[in-house]
C-alpha cells in the first residue's frame, strides 16, 4: 500500500515541488517561511481554481480554451457594473459574475453536446469571441482602481482566520471538488466518460451531458475567477489574463491530468497549479528576469508530459517487429 | 464519436452521387460562395477596394498565415496538431536578429531562419513520435518554451536593422503588383496540393489521419511521416519568419502573437476535419481569401482589429455549427 502512494503522480509531483522549495529555500531563506507561502498560495488561488474547472474538461476528453477570455469579459461586466452603479452589494455582483461565466460556459457545452463539434473549435471561436466582446463592451478603455468601490475591492483581501478570502475560496473550490469528484454520479461520469465513453452509453451516462455539465462548471469558476481577478488587481481592461488559459491547462498537464482523458485527481491539479505559483514567485526573489518565466513553464509542461506518459504507455501488440524497429 | 452515433444505414444506393452533385455539395463551394459575397460586400463598402494595389496589399494579410496554414493542414489531416508555430516564427525571427549583429548577410539570414524553423519541428517530431506523447500538450509546451526563449534573449528589446536586399522578400514586388510574398504563397499552395492530393505520400497522410493502426498494418511508416509533417510544419513556420521579419523590418518577441490561433481556424475553415483523415489544400487556399478579405475590408472600415477577430471566431463556429444546426432541425421536423 505505502509503496503504491509513494509512487502515485501526486507523490512524485509533491517530491519535486518540496525539492523546489528546498532549493529556492537554502539559497533564499525565507521563502518557505509559513507567512511567505501563504502569500504564494494566495497568489496562486485563481490558477488553482480555474485548473480544478479545467480538470473535469480535460477529464471528459475535452479542453476549454475559452476560460481566459471568459475571466476577462465577466471581470469586466462586474467592473463596469460596479462602477456605474457603486450601490450594488458585491455579493449580487459575485453572483452575477457566476451567472454570466455559467452561461458563456454552457454556451460552449451546448455546442459541444447538441452539434457534436469537437471541443477545440468551439473553444478555440469563444476564446476570440469572448475576448472581442470585451472590447465591444468597453470601448477599448479601462476600469481603473479609483472607480471601483472600496467593498468591491476589499472582499478578496479581507482576512479571515488569518488567511485573505481569495485563499479561503480557494480552499472551499478544492475541497468541493475533492468531494464531488470522488463522491457523488456527477463526478464518476467524468472519469467514466473519458475513460471509455463507448462504455459509458451502455452504463446509462448520457456523454454530451456530461461533458456539457464540465463546460458550465469550468465556466462558472471562470466567472467566479472574473470578479476576483479583477478586484484583486483592482484594473479591468481588454487584455486581461490574456494567454492565461495555457498556464491553466499547463498547471493540469504537470497535475498529471491526461489529455486523453479519465485519468487525473483533484490533488494533482492542485499540485501543478501550486508548481507553477512556486515558480513564478520564486523568479523575482532569484532575481531571473521575469522574462524567463515563460520558457520554464514551457519545460515544465514537455517534462512533466514526458514524465507522466512514461508509466501509462501500452505497447500495441507488435507483429512487425522487425518493421517497428526501423521505423 | 459515441456508438450510437453510427447510424444504420437505412437505404443503400446503387451508385455515388455524381461528380457535379458532390461538387456543388461540397464544402469548398460553399466556401467560395461565401468568399465571393465577402469580396462583393468590400467593393460596395469601400470605393477603394477594387483598386489593383489596394487588392494587392490585402494579401499581406494572409500569405505567411496560409503558407503554414498548408503544413499544418497535413499536419492536421494526419491527426497531429502543432499549436507552436507561432512560438517557431518568434524563435526563428529571434535568431535572425541575433545573427544580423553579426553582420551575417541576407543568404545566410534566410539560412538561419529556416534552419531553426526545422530544429523546432524536429524538436516537437521527436516528443510526438519517438516518445509517444500527445501533440496538442507538447506543442502547447513547445509553444511556450520557444516564445519564452525569444523573451530571454530579447526582453523588452527588439532588433531592427535589417539589410535592404533581406526587406524585399517581404515588400517586394515581382511584377507590376505581384509581390514576392504572393508568388511563394500561389507556388507553395501548388507544391502542397500536388503533394497531398496526387502523390503517395498524401495518400499515406490520409490513411494515417483515418486510422492509425491500419495504416501501419498496410506498411505505412506512421511515425516517419507524421515525424516529416513536423518537420515541414517548422519549415513553413520558419519561412513565414523569413517573410514576417522582412516585411516588419524588425523582431520582438511578440512577433506573430497568437498567430497559431488564426492558422487552426483557416485550416479549419478550410474544410480540414479537426479529428484528422479529411480535408483540402483549394479549402484551405480559399479559407485563407476569405479571412484575409474580411480581415482587410474591415480595415478599410476603420474596425478595430479585435472586432475582426469576433467575426472570425464567429465564422469558426458559424460555418461548422450552422449546417449540423440544419441536419439537427430538419431531423427533428421528420
Amino acid at each position: 500500500m505505502i509503496p503504491r502512494i509513494l509512487k502515485s503522480r501526486e507523490a512524485i509531483l509533491l517530491g519535486a515541488l518540496l525539492a523546489l522549495l528546498v532549493l529556492v529555500e537554502s539559497r533564499f531563506s525565507g521563502f518557505a517561511a509559513p507567512r511567505n507561502l501563504a502569500a504564494v498560495f494566495n497568489d496562486t488561488s485563481i490558477l488553482i481554481i480555474l485548473a480544478l474547472g479545467q480538470t473535469l474538461v480535460i477529464l471528459t476528453r475535452c479542453i476549454d480554451l475559452s476560460v481566459a477570455s471568459n475571466l476577462a469579459l465577466t471581470g469586466m461586466v462586474t467592473a463596469m457594473l460596479n462602477a456605474a452603479f457603486p450601490g450594488i452589494p458585491v455579493v449580487v455582483l459575485i453572483a452575477l459574475a457566476v451567472a454570466l461565466g455559467t452561461l458563456l460556459g454552457a454556451f460552449n457545452g451546448i455546442l459541444v453536446w447538441k452539434l457534436d463539434i469537437p471541443p477545440i473549435v468551439v473553444t478555440l471561436g469563444t476564446l476570440t469571441i469572448y475576448r472581442g466582446l470585451v472590447f465591444l463592451l468597453s470601448d477599448g478603455s479601462w476600469v481603473n482602481s479609483h472607480e471601483m468601490s472600496a467593498a468591491y475591492k476589499a472582499f478578496p483581501r479581507a482576512v479571515f482566520l488569518g488567511l485573505p478570502v481569495l485563499s479561503w475560496i480557494a480552499v472551499l473550490v478544492i475541497a468541493g471538488f475533492a468531494v464531488a469528484v470522488t463522491r457523488t454520479p456527477l463526478g464518476r461520469a467524468f472519469y467514466a466518460v473519458g475513460g471509455n465513453p463507448h462504455a459509458a452509453v451502455y452504463t446509462g451516462i448520457d456523454v454530451g451531458r456530461t461533458r456539457f455539465a464540465a463546460f458550465t462548471i469550468s465556466g462558472a469558476l471562470a466567472g467566479l475567477c472574473g470578479y476576483l481577478w479583477v478586484s484583486r488587481y483592482a484594473v479591468a481592461y481588454v487584455d486581461v489574463a490574456g494567454g492565461f488559459e495555457l498556464d491553466v491547462v499547463a498547471a493540469c498537464v504537470i497535475g498529471g491530468i491526461s489529455i486523453a482523458g479519465g485519468m487525473g485527481t483533484v490533488g494533482g491539479a492542485v499540485l501543478g497549479a501550486l508548481f507553477l505559483g512556486v515558480i513564478k514567485n520564486a523568479l523575482p526573489v532569484a532575481g531571473i528576469s521575469p522574462f524567463w518565466q515563460l520558457a520554464i513553464s514551457g519545460a515544465a509542461i514537455i517534462i512533466a508530459v514526458a514524465f507522466n506518459a512514461r508509466g501509462s504507455r501500452q505497447p500495441g501488440r507488435i507483429i512487425l517487429k522487425s518493421a517497428e524497429r526501423t521505423a | 464519436m459515441s456508438l450510437t452515433d453510427i447510424p444504420t444505414p437505412r437505404h443503400i444506393p446503387d451508385r455515388l452521387s455524381g461528380q457535379g452533385a458532390r461538387i456543388l455539395r461540397s464544402w469548398e463551394l460553399l466556401l467560395f460562395v461565401i468568399a465571393v459575397l465577402i469580396f462583393l460586400a468590400n467593393t460596395q463598402a469601400s470605393p477603394y477596394f477594387l483598386d489593383p494595389w489596394n487588392l494587392s496589399d490585402a494579401t499581406f494579410n494572409f500569405t505567411e498565415k496560409a503558407m503554414v496554414a498548408f503544413a499544418m493542414a497535413l499536419l492536421i489531416i494526419a491527426g497531429e496538431i502543432d499549436l507552436s508555430v507561432a512560438g517557431i516564427i518568434a524563435l526563428a525571427s529571434t535568431a535572425m536578429g541575433w545573427a544580423l549583429q553579426f553582420g551575417v548577410g541576407t543568404p545566410g539570414l534566410i539560412f538561419i531562419g529556416l534552419g531553426v524553423g526545422l530544429l523546432c519541428g524536429a524538436f516537437n517530431g521527436v516528443l510526438v513520435t519517438r516518445l509517444g506523447l500527445p501533440s496538442i500538450v507538447v506543442t502547447i509546451g513547445t509553444m511556450s518554451l520557444f516564445r519564452g526563449l525569444s523573451y530571454i534573449v530579447l526582453g523588452d528589446q527588439a532588433f531592427n536593422g535589417y539589410p535592404t536586399d533581406f526587406a524585399w522578400l517581404g515588400r517586394g514586388y515581382v511584377v507590376w503588383v505581384i509581390s514576392f510574398e504572393l508568388l511563394l504563397f500561389v507556388v507553395l499552395a501548388l507544391i502542397y496540393g500536388a503533394v497531398l492530393h496526387f502523390t503517395n505520400f498524401g495518400r499515406h497522410v490520409f490513411t494515417i489521419g483515418n486510422n492509425a493502426t491500419a495504416a501501419r498494418f498496410s506498411g505505412i511508416r506512421v511515425e516517419r511521416v507524421k515525424m516529416i509533417l513536423f518537420l515541414l510544419t517548422g519549415l513553413m513556420s520558419g519561412i513565414a519568419a523569413v517573410c514576417l521579419t522582412a516585411r516588419l523590418g524588425s523582431t520582438r518577441p511578440s512577433i506573430a502573437s497568437a498567430w497559431e490561433l488564426e492558422i487552426v481556424t483557416m485550416v479549419v475553415l478550410g474544410g480540414v476535419s479537426i479529428l484528422g483523415g479529411s480535408g483540402s489544400i483549394l479549402g484551405v487556399v480559399i479559407a485563407a481569401l476569405v479571412m484575409g478579405m474580411v480581415t482587410f475590408g474591415l480595415g478599410l472600415l476603420n474596425v478595430p482589429g479585435i472586432v475582426m477577430s469576433i467575426f472570425i471566431g464567429g465564422l469558426l463556429i458559424g460555418v461548422i455549427a450552422l449546417p449540423r444546426l440544419f441536419r439537427l432541425l430538419r431531423r427533428g421536423r421528420v
